[in-house]
């Protein structure tokens, strides 16, 4: 069975529910109760209309529900089980679900598991497997981010810029449990771009797929992180290249420039580079010089300062750093580095083994760690 | 969102403000006590913030590899031992602020006299385990 195919159908069922007059939080449970019962049914009996099995299942599931609730205040005949087909769901559905979903007054962990859930048709367990916690946590994340946004109109377009950062922080994810988070980042940001036109969302698109082109890359056969001038370019996926660079060139001749395109456009300049020496770093600062001018963030100007130290050489690159904050999470981490860069093998040491105790993610941590002992027992053979 | 560990200490953290052994509080005080824990506990889980939690029994050994072929070596317990681990409860909260906030809470918890313990915990962030994907350039 095509679970992704399932998944996709999950906003328009949704939507269908919400416009035959069912409550968000309430249609949300009965289209999740008939994704449950379509993995359990279809591998064996696959209905020939995906779609209208899904709606038919979820419509009595509402039903059900709503009748369960209305029992027990009174008995009442059965209703009519099968509204007249509606409209079909249009593209505006599908975006209000994904403004509803990340709407503001929602904390950031409630707007993602909202929307991989209500959007990305995922079951409570696998966003909980997802991110580690237990599946009764999620449940009440879930049905407490619905009662939050229980209130909100479900007409009124909201602002896209929210729902990116959503989806922007699903795909920073990764791959955890038995859900490539990445890759259903990139399927409910495709989903999104049919959605709505907008250069922002080309802009996120065009970042996730750049990014995910290097994915086999980036981790070595034993788990550990392999930096970007060192992984083997042989291994990115150029199909995933050539469609994320297309996406990114049709955003830019727009003309209106956000922080996902400039960041896209920095990844596009690395995917460009045969080699690592190739790189366009003259290029890149220039974009980190944009993407500092949208954003105003230390963490932009941080990598600005790495991106000079390989444009003008180390020395600029750590003047550069000099003006930054050193409490900047990979402040010492990009100092170990250019302190290398320009030949001072035992400072760099020391900061690395400085940056892997500040580090706040693993494998980040090992690498740094095996930075600081690479230097240091070199040092110790050539003494 | 990040998961951070609330370490309670049978000892090694400095003392708390209300420090009467448990073993001198009232029946009543310690049911209160739990209660609080129970409670605090199934609030989290409603907000979606509870990962784990669990006691350790405050006996213990020390156990390492003696070589290829032989039996682990066993030792003590050692009553000098300066850390000893009475807990923990694992939370996934959306700022170090919250985590923070709600150790304060744990904190708080009744004990004699069913006056606040104002007990230390340790409050310890998780190392996350994947890289965030956009971050290195």
């Amino acid at each position: 069975m095509d679970e992704v195919l399932l998944r996709r159908l999950t906003p328009d069922v949704l939507a269908v529910l919400v416009r035959r007059g069912a409550d968000f939080a309430a249609a949300e449970d009965a289209v999740q109760d008939a994704l449950i019962e379509a993995l359990r049914v279809w591998p064996a009996d696959a209905p020939r209309d995906a779609k209208g099995w899904l709606i038919t299942v979820a419509w009595r599931k509402f039903l059900d529900a709503t009748r369960a609730d209305a029992a027990r205040r009174r008995r009442e005949d059965r209703v009519e089980e099968e509204p007249p087909p509606g409209p079909a769901p249009s593209a505006d559905d599908t975006l209000r679900l994904y403004f509803l979903c990340a709407h503001p007054s929602l904390t950031p962990a409630s707007a993602v598991a909202l929307t991989l859930r209500a959007v990305g048709g995922l079951t409570t367990r696998q966003i909980a497997r997802a991110y580690l916690v237990p599946e009764a946590t999620m449940a009440q994340r879930i049905s407490r981010a619905k009662r939050t946004v229980s209130g909100v109109r479900f007409d009124r377009p909201g602002d896209v810029a929210t729902v990116l950062r959503v989806l922007y922080l699903v795909f920073n994810e990764g791959y955890s449990g038995d859900v490539d988070l990445a890759a259903e980042a990139i399927r409910l940001t495709r989903q999104l771009a049919t959605a709505v036109d907008h250069p922002e969302v080309a802009g996120l698109l065009a970042l996730m797929l750049l990014h995910h082109a290097r994915r086999a890359a980036r981790t070595a056969p034993d788990g550990s992180l392999v930096p970007l001038a060192e992984q083997d370019r042989g291994r990115w996926d150029t199909r995933l290249i050539t469609e994320g660079v297309g996406v990114l060139q049709a955003a830019l001749a727009r003309d209106r420039l956000g922080e996902f395109q400039a960041q896209a456009a920095i990844a596009a300049l690395h995917a460009d580079a045969p080699t690592a020496e190739e790189t366009d770093w003259p290029q890149i600062v220039e974009w980190y010089d944009e993407l500092a001018r949208l954003t105003d963030s230390p963490v932009v100007r941080l990598n600005r300062a790495v991106a000079v130290g390989e444009a003008d050489g180390p020395r600029a690159g750590l003047a550069a750093l000099a003006g930054l904050d050193p409490s900047l999470p990979r402040h010492t981490a990009a100092a170990a580095y250019l302190h290398e860069r320009a030949g001072d093998a035992a400072t760099a040491a020391r900061l690395y083994a400085e940056a892997a105790h500040k580090a706040s993610n693993l494998a980040e941590r090992d690498h740094l760690t095996r930075q600081a002992a690479r230097l240091n027992t070199r040092g110790a053979r050539s003494r | 969102m990040a998961k951070y560990l609330l370490l309670k200490h049978y000892r090694g953290a400095p003392d708390p403000v209300n420090d009467v052994p448990m073993d001198q509080w009232t029946p009543e005080e310690i049911s209160a006590h739990m209660r609080y824990m129970h409670d605090f506990a199934a609030r989290l889980e409603k907000t979606g913030e509870f990962v784990d939690g669990q006691a350790l029994a405050p006996e213990g050994e020390w156990v390492r590899y003696d070589g290829e072929g032989r039996p682990p070596v066993t030792d003590g317990p050692f009553a000098e031992t300066k850390d000893l681990i009475a807990g923990w409860m694992i939370i996934d909260v959306d700022s170090h602020e919250r985590a923070v906030e709600l150790a304060g809470e744990l904190s708080a918890a009744p004990g004699a006299g069913g006056k606040p313990i104002h007990e230390w915990l340790e409050v310890r962030p998780f190392l996350t385990a994947s890289p965030g994907v956009t971050e290195c350039h």
